[in-house]
């Protein structure tokens, strides 16, 4: 609990930031689904040929996994892409639906004889509609505006992951540093701030509901609030503005260190940076260096030529930096110089057994396999280079199939015994700390995995010091280099631009 | 000239064609006519017919000489004043707002609505210092009838069309109200028609009653001749007030 404060402590203005981005992110989502979601109801209520299929559509998309859903649009022209403008879609879909159906439901459970009252008093569709039917369907039409806030203000902290800010970042972090107290800083404001919406609009709700009040009241009310809010959030959300490089990174620890690196040696040279780190896997970091999102982030070259561009690696370390380098010449990225260490997979076992059983390299595996139980992350069941290719060579049969599992969470699981055996990178500061052993490839299966750094051309010729900065640390972090700053974030808990920052005053 | 006029008027659905058929009846100027008929007689559908909520599917209903397919029908109901049974008033708005709603259609000044908003809660025994801000939750029903009969009266309509106004109130409160409704007829001389179910509500009030029958007319007259009437469909209505004395008929 001290340590939780002492965070918020010292990411003071971070925090600030990350909640106004997260208030602004849900603010303008609900806002934008109202604006759409009451007019479609309205119409549903009117018209019920039109407005069952869009009901029908609000249910649909409502049913979609929200990551799912942010990785399905992010490739897509003009609403894809890494950043806020995703996650608004997103959550704007998301907010449709209970907006959408409590204008419906609040619609059609008005009293006839109020209804056809107005009618007979003379007046037109429209009066009925402003005068009558909207005033009497508010309450339900807020109820619907609450549910949506509190859905957004959850599904909003998924929204990091495409780096779209808001306090998800801290749980993504966390997750990645399998630190609950980062974790912690993220879920408390995030589950704080969607108490207050729900209060704030029950009570907003409540006050209309009681007829003896007046209308005008709590709706002035609840606008004033909701103007102050919308300013405070958007003045403590405003990050730096006209910058020019744009440095990204997946989401795991390394890669943070690794964009904290390249971003600090960029500043260095005078220009200013932009971090989208902590964004994704290989695949959302791929589409965002290629639509223009991020401007350069450090890649692996076994991962480049596999899961990237789908052809065999050869396994020499050489021939396959030269591989990559041509495949994405071809697409207006540039492969500068590996940077020096090779951060193969590595597939690891609890040290415990493999003293026990006496395994060494993955080959040992055979003999325990059909009483064990792997465990993988996504993209590694899915890589080419990965879990199928991985059992074929070694002739593995294990006793059930992998569980699949976060990358953040796999150390975990297997020091835990959830699973028995697991691929990792051969980088964690993990595998020391929890005492794992790394068997040895003595097939030769993974490819290399030098990191390499990739960066759109253009924004290599615009700015050429770029790659005079990173040339600097080309062949300059080893393996222990690296592992040792794995080891500062992850089990030290120290900040990952702290440690960037030593790094680069030490070479 | 007649301010309501059926000729030859029928309705009805693709699934119940005669919900009404036939209709020929002439309504006077300042007249009281109160149609009498069980449940699903045709009763609602004539008022509905005459404000144009419904147009007839053969024949023809003139209101103030001109067929109702002719007027507009925001027009015509802003001239013809509706009472229903269960009120439907705006629970959202104030017993004032509820009264002045159809001058505030009709783009009145805002102190003229108010004026007129007072003068009818006055009319209709509800002071406005205690009644004028209240909402129609605060009302018993017998007030809150009260405030549905000032509504549809507020722009001085020609005509008022009731539908079972007081089937819903006790009997004392009942009595009350239609001896009020009485003295504001007689006080303004407006055109009704009246339905109800209530043979002895009839009596009290109707210059003259029409008597329904599965979508039909049996008589249209004054209380006098209907209670002479040997029509076994109106002896079994007549049948249901036992305390009005029946004569002519040998019983």
């Amino acid at each position: 609990m001290s340590g939780l404060i002492e965070f918020w402590r010292t990411h003071h203005a971070e925090l600030v930031r990350l909640l106004g981005q997260h208030i602004v992110l849900v603010l303008i989502s609900t806002g934008v689904a109202a604006a759409v979601g009451i007019p479609a109801g309205i119409l549903a209520f009117r018209r019920p040929r039109i407005g069952q299929p869009l009901l029908f559509l609000a249910n649909v998309a409502q049913t979609i996994p929200s990551l799912a859903l942010f990785g399905f649009l992010l490739p897509l022209p003009f609403i894809g892409g890494v950043g806020s403008r995703t996650a608004l879609v997103t959550l704007t879909l998301y907010a449709l639906l209970p907006i959408v159906r409590t204008t419906v439901g609040g619609l059609r459970s008005l009293d006839r004889a109020v209804v056809d009252a107005g009618v007979a008093m003379g007046m037109t569709p429209r009066q009925l509609l402003f005068m009558v039917e909207l005033p009497l369907a508010l309450p339900s039409i807020v109820a619907g505006l609450r549910v949506a806030t509190v859905i957004g203000v959850g599904t909003a902290t998924i929204a990091a992951a495409i780096g779209a800010g808001g306090l998800g970042e801290y749980i993504f972090r966390g997750l990645s540093m399998v630190d609950s107290t980062t974790i912690l800083a993220g879920a408390i404001p995030a589950a704080a701030l969607a108490l207050c919406a729900d209060g704030g609009l029950a009570w907003l709700e409540h006050r209309l509901r009681s007829q003896r009040a007046s209308f005008g009241r709590p709706v002035l009310v609840g606008a004033a609030a909701l103007t102050a809010v919308i300013v405070l959030a958007w003045s403590a959300s405003a990050g730096p503005s006209g910058a020019s490089v744009v440095v990204g990174s997946k989401n795991f620890t390394e890669q943070v260190v690794l964009g904290e690196l390249l971003a600090q040696a960029i500043e260095a040279e005078g220009l200013q940076v932009v971090r989208k780190l902590n964004l994704g896997g290989t695949f959302i970091c791929d589409r965002a260096v290629r639509s223009g999102d991020i401007d350069l982030y450090v890649e692996y070259t076994g991962t480049a030529v596999t899961a990237v561009f789908h052809e065999d690696v050869p396994h020499d370390a050489g021939q396959a930096f030269e591989r990559t380098r041509q495949l994405y010449a071809r697409a207006g990225i540039t492969a500068l110089d590996p940077l020096g260490f090779n951060n193969t997979f590595a597939v690891l076992v609890r040290g415990r057994d493999a003293r026990q059983l006496g395994l060494r390299s993955i080959d040992d595996l055979r003999a325990v396999a059909g009483q064990w139980t792997p465990g993988f992350g996504y993209e590694f069941l899915q890589r080419a280079d990965g879990y199928p290719g991985l059992i074929k060579i070694y002739e593995l049969g294990f006793r059930t199939a992998p569980r699949a599992m976060d990358l953040s969470l796999i150390y975990k699981a297997l020091a835990e015994g959830q699973v028995d055996v697991i691929a990792g990178d051969a980088t964690s500061a993990l595998i020391d700390a929890l005492d794992l052993t790394a068997l040895e490839d003595s097939r030769r299966y993974f490819p290399p995995y030098d990191a390499v750094t990739l960066i759109r051309t253009p924004a290599l010729l615009r700015h050429p010091e770029i790659g005079r900065a990173i040339a600097r640390l080309s062949g300059r972090i080893s393996e222990r280099d690296m592992r040792g700053m794995n080891r500062a974030v992850d089990l030290d808990r120290r900040d990952p631009a702290d440690v960037a920052k030593e790094f680069l005053a030490s070479k | 000239m007649n301010v309501v006029e059926f000729d030859a008027a029928a309705f009805g659905y693709a699934n119940r064609p005669e919900v009404l058929s036939g209709l020929t009846l002439s309504i006077e100027p300042g007249e009281v006519v109160v149609l009498v008929g069980r449940s699903g007689a045709g009763k609602s559908t004539i008022l509905r017919l005459a404000n144009r909520l419904l147009l007839p599917t053969s024949g023809a209903v003139r209101v103030e000489g001109r067929d109702t397919r002719e007027w507009d029908g925001i027009r015509l109901r802003r001239r013809i004043g509706y009472v229903l049974q269960d009120v439907g008033l705006f629970p959202h708005m104030s017993v004032e707002e509820n009264v002045g709603l159809v001058p505030r259609l009709e783009r009145w000044a805002a102190d003229r609505i108010r004026t007129r908003a007072h003068a009818l809660l006055d009319l209709v025994g509800l002071p406005p210092a205690s009644f004028a801000w209240r909402r129609p939750s605060e009302l018993s029903g017998g007030q809150r009838q009260r405030v549905g009969v000032a509504r549809a009266l507020a722009a001085d309509p020609p005509i008022l069309l009731m539908d079972e106004p007081f089937g819903a109130l006790d009997p004392v409160t009942r009595l009350e109200l239609q001896r009020e409704f009485l003295r504001i007829q007689r006080e303004l001389k407006t055109t009704v028609v009246l339905v109800t179910h209530d043979m002895s509500e009839a009596f009290t009030l109707a210059r003259r009653i029409g008597v329904l029958d599965a979508g039909r007319l049996v008589i249209c007259d004054v209380p006098a001749a209907v209670a002479r009437s040997q029509d076994p469909r109106v002896a079994l209505l007549l049948e249901t007030m036992p305390r009005v004395p029946r004569d002519g008929n040998g019983s």
